[in-house]
């Protein structure tokens, strides 16, 4: 099969990112990059255990002090179901139903977009309600940097299928963009894993002090 | 498009190497940068020795020899060792495997200049207010102390080509799994691939401590973080881990693919199988592990206790077993084997004590309670330039000479490459000898003068007089190249006439699809084995058809130039109004080159069977 055939939903292979040899390398070499962005997020995750709480005085907000669990919950909730509605927009794009994939695209990067508006909410609330910055302390440092990077990664995400969707909107699905969805939809579950380890070893072991 | 290579004007020819997808003028452009910074990495080498030549010497300052300092360890670890490593990675691996590219020729050009870029930019620091002065370490203690930006030229520079880097360990990674051609299992690839193969892997995870390290020290230095400011909370610790967590297995990156490298030619000019392929295969890949479990073998002295030093010392001692176990390979490779003393073998033979001498003294080192007699002294230095120096560097040189036929067309002069080699083993020795016993005597590292009458003076003399011998060498090399490159000789499929691996195959240099027919493996040493059967070449193993290649692209070029441009927006964000601006100019620069990647259809072409048939003289046969 070529990049360049055209299908229908009849001819339209099973795995139709893993069709054509650069669709294979692009596969592999994007669960490879996570493998690195895993030791990436490890080393942040590391510096902020040894950071957490260390601050200069007393008058500093420590973790048990910042976090509130309702706002964190929201967070996680919109995040989590973004993952579910980019499961099924490949579940269509493996269908080659171009139209309900962009619709569950567009999903995603709307919940994924409430997450990052409820993230910047928040790191608003931490510095004018607590004066917890990102040059206040160590701890501000380490906090901002780890939640930071994570939030630079859904900005980055959506950027990234938003580009996808409009460049696509009138070509359709063919075996050179599909395997581009999935390595995306890949990057945004990826994103979601790291939430989950942040929402665990930031906000709950966080509120428990 | 046509197959033929035409004769084309200067300024064609550059443009088509900025443009060049191809991983063959990718490598290329490798070994022209990484030499570049060889050479001026090897100059700042000179001035520590000439500086170090006499007591109470006054030919540098104490703050420019800090600076030489650091540059020489950065350079040669960064932008030396590693691109030239790089470029020999890229000219032979995917031809080892049968491949007629690899698995991302974009990113391939994309890693290449942002290597290039990030190089340029940290040694623009010299030009621009000073270099970096708190050692390749860059402890942050020292490093947060630092006046000037020498330390965020250092953070931002590598930053930059450290994502290149990142970018050629995956890209090899990718190639050497999918695109393998018929027949070339796992077990079956040459050691290069195999140690090409568990590098990249080390790259994938080593590089992205440093890359957050880096960012900590970016955070703190520009924009007023407090990761390791102890008043505010912070721990300059974290920084030594992060780095070594990098830099431990930065060293076998460096020093496996060169294990592969002599395991090449020690096969070739021996004339015989290699001994206990699949045992070398194995300890490739448990020095790759075991590089994981060591980094705090580095930081003995920080004070983490005797249990965590302990378990560090163990692990560390360890690795001395898998690599026994090669050097006892090398040598069982050459027994009874019809020797052929070439340039290469020379630097292969030279090789196996030179670096046994530095594995010796790194089990002493290991020993953490001996360490700290060793710490910081010049008895390190000699360890790491044993291992280094006697592995790396002679690595690639051997690597030079024996590849050079197959990349460029032609054979570096022989005997100019005897003379190179003599001059840099004696040179290399009587430079790092010595420095066991200053070490031992008391003189520490990074110091920018001593005393005289203190037992040093005759160690530092020598020590520097090898320096030259190095030097004189090298320029022998270059002007070697010089000669070779103007007579222009050129050479068949397989100068060496013992070649065994895919690449002594097809011509010298091959034809920019590499295989016109991806030919048909049957086992270890491919070639060998047609060779034996009296056969003239490979076997194919698919008829004859179109091949896709992928289109030139500018855009690599440009996504590096927007990083550049953006870190010195970063670097001066706090000194000018515009640094803000050329910030974000910079950002946007990458971003949109991104954007037009993402958004242009591009399918490469195809070379077309015809086209291919008519192509007998440039040859490309499997």
């Amino acid at each position: 099969m070529h990049v360049e055939d055209k299908f229908t939903a009849e001819t339209w292979p099973a795995a139709p990112e893993k069709q054509t040899l650069e669709g294979k390398n692009k596969f592999l070499g994007f669960w490879l990059f996570l493998g690195g962005e895993t030791v990436l997020f490890a080393s942040l995750f590391a510096t902020y255990l040894a950071l957490k709480d260390k601050v200069p005085n007393a008058e500093h907000a420590l973790a048990k002090d910042l976090f509130e669990l309702p706002i964190v919950f929201v967070a996680t909730m919109l995040l989590l179901t973004s993952s579910l509605t980019s499961v099924y927009a490949m579940y269509h794009m493996k269908n080659f139903n171009f139209k309900k994939m962009q619709l569950w695209l567009g999903l995603t990067v709307l919940l994924g977009f409430a997450f990052l508006l409820l993230e910047i909410y928040e790191f608003n609330h931490y510095v004018h309600e607590y004066h917890h910055t990102f040059t206040s302390s160590a701890f501000g440092s380490a906090f901002y940097t780890l939640v930071g990077f994570h939030g630079g990664h859904v900005a980055f995400g959506l950027l990234w299928i938003v580009t996808l969707m409009v460049r696509n909107a009138k070509r359709g699905l063919d075996l050179y963009n599909a395997p581009k969805f999935y390595v995306a939809s890949l990057y945004w579950h990826f994103i979601d894993v790291v939430w989950v380890f942040i929402f665990t070893v930031v906000y709950l072991m966080g509120m428990v002090g | 498009m046509s197959t033929y290579a035409q004769k084309k004007g200067f300024g064609a020819t550059v443009w088509d190497y900025l443009t060049t997808v191809d991983h063959k003028k990718i490598a290329i452009l490798y070994l022209i940068a990484g030499g570049l910074f060889f050479v001026l990495g090897g100059l700042e080498a000179m001035f520590i020795r000439i500086q170090l030549a006499v007591p109470n010497n006054d030919f540098v300052s104490a703050g420019l020899y800090n600076e030489i300092l650091t540059m020489h360890g950065t350079t040669m670890i960064f932008l030396a060792a590693m691109p030239l490593l790089f470029g020999f990675m890229n000219a032979i691996m995917p031809l080892q495997i049968g491949a007629r590219d690899v698995a991302f020729p974009f990113v391939n050009a994309l890693g290449f200049w942002l290597f290039f870029f990030g190089g340029i930019f940290l040694n623009l620091s010299w030009f621009l207010g000073g270099a970096p002065d708190a050692g390749w370490t860059s402890y942050a203690s020292l490093s947060m102390a630092s006046e000037g930006h020498g330390i965020d030229f250092y953070a931002l520079g590598l930053q930059i080509s450290g994502a290149g880097t990142l970018m050629g360990g995956i890209n090899f990674l990718v190639t050497i799994i999918n695109m393998r051609a018929p027949g070339m299992t796992y077990m079956r690839m040459p050691l290069f691939t195999w140690s090409t193969f568990v590098a990249s892997a080390l790259i994938l995870f080593a590089f992205p401590p440093l890359t957050v390290g880096l960012f900590l020290l970016i955070f703190d230095r520009m924009f007023g973080s407090n990761f390791f400011d102890v008043a505010n909370g912070g721990n300059t610790v974290i920084w030594e881990h992060l780095f070594w967590i990098f830099g431990h297995p930065e060293v076998y990156i460096l020093v496996l693919p060169a294990f592969g490298i002599f395991s090449e030619i020690f096969a070739t000019f021996s004339r015989k199988r290699l001994f206990g392929y699949s045992s070398m295969v194995f300890a490739t890949v448990l020095i790759g592990f075991l590089g994981f479990m060591v980094w705090a073998h580095h930081m003995f002295t920080t004070g983490l206790g005797p249990i965590a030093n302990a378990i560090f010392a163990v692990a560390t001692m360890a690795i001395a077993v898998p690599t026994g176990i090669k050097i006892f390979n090398w040598l069982f490779t050459m027994w009874g084997g019809s020797i052929k003393f070439t340039t290469p073998m020379l630097y292969a033979v030279a090789f196996i004590p030179s670096f046994v001498g530095g594995g010796v003294t790194g089990v002493m080192l290991a020993s953490a309670a001996a360490d700290y007699q060793y710490h910081d002294s010049y008895f390190v230095v000699a360890h790491f330039h044993y291992v280094i120096v006697g592995g790396v560097v002679f690595g690639l040189l051997a690597a030079t000479h024996f590849y050079w036929p197959k990349m460029f067309g032609t054979m570096l002069n022989e005997t100019l490459g005897k003379i190179t080699f003599w001059l840099f083993l004696i040179g290399f020795h009587l430079t790092f000898f010595i420095q066991h016993f200053l070490g031992l005597m008391g003189m520490p590292r990074r110091i920018f003068t001593f005393l005289p009458n203190q037992g040093l003076d005759a160690g530092n003399l020598i020590s520097t007089i090898g320096a030259f011998f190095m030097a004189i060498a090298t320029l022998i090399l270059l002007i070697n190249i010089v000669i070779t490159s103007v007579k222009n000789q050129k050479v068949g499929n397989d100068p060496w006439e013992d070649g065994r691996t895919l690449e002594w195959a097809i011509p010298s240099p091959p034809p920019f699809y590499n295989f016109k027919q991806l030919p048909l493996v049957r086992g270890l040493d491919p070639l060998w084995i047609e060779k034996m059967e009296g056969k003239k070449g490979m076997t194919p193993a698919e008829p004859l058809g179109d091949i896709h290649m992928p289109n030139n692209s500018f855009n690599p070029f440009m996504i590096s130039l927007g990083l550049f441009v953006a870190a010195f927006g970063a670097l001066y964000r706090e000194d000018y109004n515009w640094g803000v601006l050329v910030l974000i100019v910079g950002m946007g620069i990458t971003l949109l080159s991104m954007f037009v990647r993402s958004v242009k259809d591009d399918h490469g072409f195809h070379i077309h069977k015809e086209d291919l048939l008519n192509d007998d003289d440039k040859g490309g046969k499997a």
